[in-house]
């Protein structure tokens, strides 16, 4: 069972290193590294290239546009191969990832989310596999950096801070609850967090209008379809999130004795649920534009960070065997 | 003058903006209740918290902090939010229900204007097309025949869902309140072998809400038979059980084994077990040798390895000072050269090490004493012969002569406790069903599609022009798809 562990952290970094380099190529896919070079050899400014692409429809007929133009579909040439290592890269990281949850699984002989370590390890697998499975018929490339980065990011906080080998289930844990109260929040967790990468890039879009940042998001969807596709996101998410919630009532009450305590892991699920309940009502309010709306999406997000980080490590709760 | 300022206070209150302020504002003041000890779930932090800030801690006391969620004005943001919700939803359930039994809305003049239409030319004549599209919408959409062409709509149930959830928010609260009234609950420690009644005087601990009639709880009793743990070798927790023998009035007594997770359930009191640890169970005698004790004393566990702590009171001495033990029972004693202390949480090697005091116990000036802690300011501590403490260290099956006649303490054999939580609580069904009412209620209304969708045919030199569109409230990503799904079969005649 040891060897097993060892060879579970082991895939978990495989998979790290396949995310490192997904992250990069899709950074290159956004940024597009390769100058773009008008017929002459002159690198063209990129503002200029903007405004041809921002034009929609070029006019093959203009001699200096065609260039551009063909220049144009030279580059986002190179910029899909670059993303087309990301998606693959990824692809080969949700394997040993996957194969990664399921070792740590059989080595703990339970299912992989009763501590922080393995609640990380499963929500980061879930977060990239949604991605990977909503990605199959619509072009998300765009995403791929905002998913690789957040998963590599936590997943290295998981093998470096929150690791703890793994262990037989304590007794108030074995209960089939587990399986629904826990699985439901990391899938919510996940969702809720590609809404949040959603609305940070609506944001920027946003806030980028015609700066030098603009060419880098040219890439990304307009602003309005972020947008639609945040709150797609938020509206699965705050469902998965209420059922978190009841059935979390309702293990307690198996559990503890009492139904709502608020404990400070209840306070905080509480609060995200409100949150994301006033992100429903914000976009239903005149006055309310998608910007004030995706800053609701965020302080959401925020919630949760704070609800998994500072209640488990700052805070006493019941959950604290969490970590 | 004060009419209009109410109605203008109420339009207000009632509004989405005021409902989003006092949601955000529900978010803010539900936080600090993590930060701060609450009085209803940790009354001993709270103390503790008083007592290690005595310049701000009364000053946070008085803000409400330490009890957030009965604070007035916690209480003010939801029932303010409350009162607004009720205002909102009224309204929109009287339209609703008129929605539910009026025709849908007639076809509008133009239909270019929707951004999802379509417009084809068929063959077919117009009353064929609309034959057929009426068979394919049955089932699916409300619709009508009218002389300007076919009107449907879909999705009522998207609205009935929303005012669902809403209602049933409601009625999460209520039930809560309801709860508040009706419950009671309480501690008692049981140790192996002895019975509890449900009756207040055999709880540590009862509250109960204005409802409960303390003198009638629900008649049962039940002996805790034994209690089961079982550690790994490292000391991690594999399992608990106790197991009960329980009598009800008219039932034959049965048995039951309460686990973690497995509450006993007795005529809808819950019975917990919310933790366990060990009771050594003494006996002392007085200098005349009398037996002025005997019993098991439950030792309160501090750690992971069951490092225990309790004290044990003899007051019932004749003719000297009362007897008083302090001290820690270690389950698995193990010493190291310098230290004794506890190394595994099972009882393999039990050692009992005890301080004792001489005097007064303070229990007969009627004042209520904590069971498991000694006053000491009527006690002088008993030293050995070098004038250091007396330490009395116990295996069992031990006795000890204490000196100066005090009499003697014998470590007789270590049963287990369990401490238990008690709960009967007549709202739970209600806050089950209402929460269950309000989570299907929110994906109604999250993810039923709300469309309407017209089609009108007009005849131009004997071919059917047949012009469609469709109309979704909010976020409809399957709405052009859903069109041409239900013109297909008219596109198919043609």
């Amino acid at each position: 069972m040891r060897d097993l562990s060892q060879l579970s952290l082991l895939v978990v970094y495989a998979a790290m290193a396949c995310y490192a380099i997904a992250l990069v190529a899709f950074a290159v896919d956004l940024s597009s590294l390769r100058a773009h070079r008008d017929s002459e050899g002159r690198v063209i400014k990129r503002r200029a290239l903007v405004a041809v692409g921002a034009g929609g429809v070029v006019d093959a007929s203009e001699a200096g546009a065609d260039t551009a133009a063909r220049d144009d579909v030279v580059g986002s040439e190179v910029r899909r191969r670059a993303a087309g290592i990301g998606m693959s890269t990824t692809w080969l990281g949700v394997a040993f990832h996957g194969i990664g949850v399921v070792t740590r699984g059989v080595a703990a002989g339970h299912v992989p989310w009763s501590n922080m370590y393995e609640f990380s390890l499963t929500s980061t697998f879930v977060a990239v596999a949604l991605y990977l499975w909503l990605a199959r018929n619509r072009d998300l490339k765009y995403l791929g950096a905002f998913v690789a980065g957040p998963v590599l990011l936590l997943l290295g906080v998981a093998v470096s801070v929150l690791y703890v080998e793994a262990e037989g289930l304590q007794p108030i844990l074995d209960n089939y609850w587990l399986y629904l109260h826990v699985s439901v929040a990391i899938v919510a967790t996940a969702v809720l967090t590609l809404a949040a990468v959603l609305a940070m890039l609506q944001l920027a879009k946003d806030f980028s209008g015609d700066s030098r940042w603009s060419p880098i998001l040219s890439g990304l969807p307009d602003v309005d379809a972020l947008e639609r596709l945040s709150y797609r996101f938020t509206a699965v998410g705050f469902v998965l999130w209420t059922f978190t919630l009841v059935a979390g009532a309702i293990w307690a009450e198996h559990a503890w004795g009492r139904a709502w305590g608020w404990d400070a892991k209840e306070v905080w699920t509480f609060v995200i649920w409100v949150i994301y309940a006033a992100y429903l009502h914000a976009r239903a309010t005149r006055g309310w534009d998608g910007r004030r709306a995706a800053y609701l999406v965020l302080a959401g997000f925020s919630a949760i960070m704070a609800n998994y980080f500072v209640v488990n490590f700052l805070l006493s709760t019941k959950h604290g065997y969490a970590f | 003058m004060t009419v209009t300022w109410l109605r203008w206070a109420w339009r207000q209150l009632t509004s989405m903006r005021v409902a989003l302020m006092l949601l955000l504002l529900l978010a803010v003041a539900a936080v600090p209740g993590s930060f701060f000890p609450q009085r209803a779930q940790d009354p001993v932090r709270v103390a503790r918290y008083l007592e290690e800030n005595p310049r701000f801690g009364p000053i946070l006391d008085g803000l409400g902090l330490f009890s957030v969620y009965s604070s007035p004005w916690f209480m003010a943001v939801y029932t303010l939010l409350f009162v607004s919700l009720i205002g909102c939803i009224i309204p929109r359930l009287r339209v609703h229900w008129r929605a539910l039994r009026s025709d849908p809305p007639r076809v509008p003049r133009t239909l270019a204007r929707f951004d999802v239409r379509d417009e084809f030319s068929t063959a077919a004549p117009p009353d064929e097309v609309y034959a057929a599209l009426l068979r394919r919408l049955r089932g699916s959409y409300r619709a009508r025949l009218t002389p300007e062409g076919i009107t449907a709509e879909r999705g009522y149930l998207r609205e009935t869902g929303n005012l669902v959830f809403h209602v049933a928010l409601i009625g999460v609260l209520l039930s809560f309140g309801y709860g508040q009234l009706a419950t009671y609950r309480g501690q008692a420690i049981v140790v192996e072998g002895e019975s509890f009644a449900n009756s207040v005087v055999d709880y540590d601990s009862f509250e109960a809400g204005r409802l409960v009639d303390q003198a009638t709880l629900e008649p049962f009793t039940f002996r805790l038979d034994d209690l089961t743990t079982r550690f790994s070798v490292t000391g991690r927790p594999e399992y608990f059980g106790a197991g009960v023998t329980v009598n009800r009035p008219g039932v034959e007594q049965y048995g039951y084994v309460i686990e973690p997770n497995e509450p006993l359930d007795a005529l809808g009191t819950r019975v917990y077990l919310s933790g366990n640890g060990y009771a050594p169970r003494v006996e002392v005698r007085d200098g005349a040798g009398n037996l002025a004790f005997a019993g098991a004393v439950p030792f309160l566990p501090q750690d992971g390895v069951y490092t225990s702590t309790g004290v044990i009171k003899v007051p019932d001495v004749e003719g000297q000072d009362q007897l008083g033990f302090s001290g820690q029972l270690l389950p698995t004693a193990f010493d190291d050269g310098t230290v004794v202390r506890s190394v595994h949480p099972a009882a393999t090697d039990p050692l009992l090490v005890l301080r004792v005091w001489r005097g007064d116990l303070g229990l007969d000036d009627g004042v209520p004493q904590n069971v498991y802690q000694l006053d000491t300011s009527g006690l002088t501590q008993v030293t050995a012969g070098d004038g250091e403490p007396l330490l009395v260290v116990l295996t069992p099956g031990d006795t000890v002569e204490l000196p100066d006649g005090l009499g003697s303490i014998t470590f007789v054999d270590l049963p287990s406790f369990a401490a238990l939580d008690l709960r009967h609580d007549p709202s739970l069904g209600w806050l089950l069903g209402t929460a269950v009412a309000a989570m299907l209620g929110v994906m109604g209304s999250l993810f039923i599609p709300r469309r309407r969708l017209w089609v009108r045919c007009t005849e131009r030199n004997g071919v059917t022009v047949v012009s469609a569109a469709a109309l979704a409230r909010g976020e409809d990503a399957g709405l052009t798809a859903d069109l041409e799904s239900v013109l297909k079969v008219v596109k198919e005649v043609a």
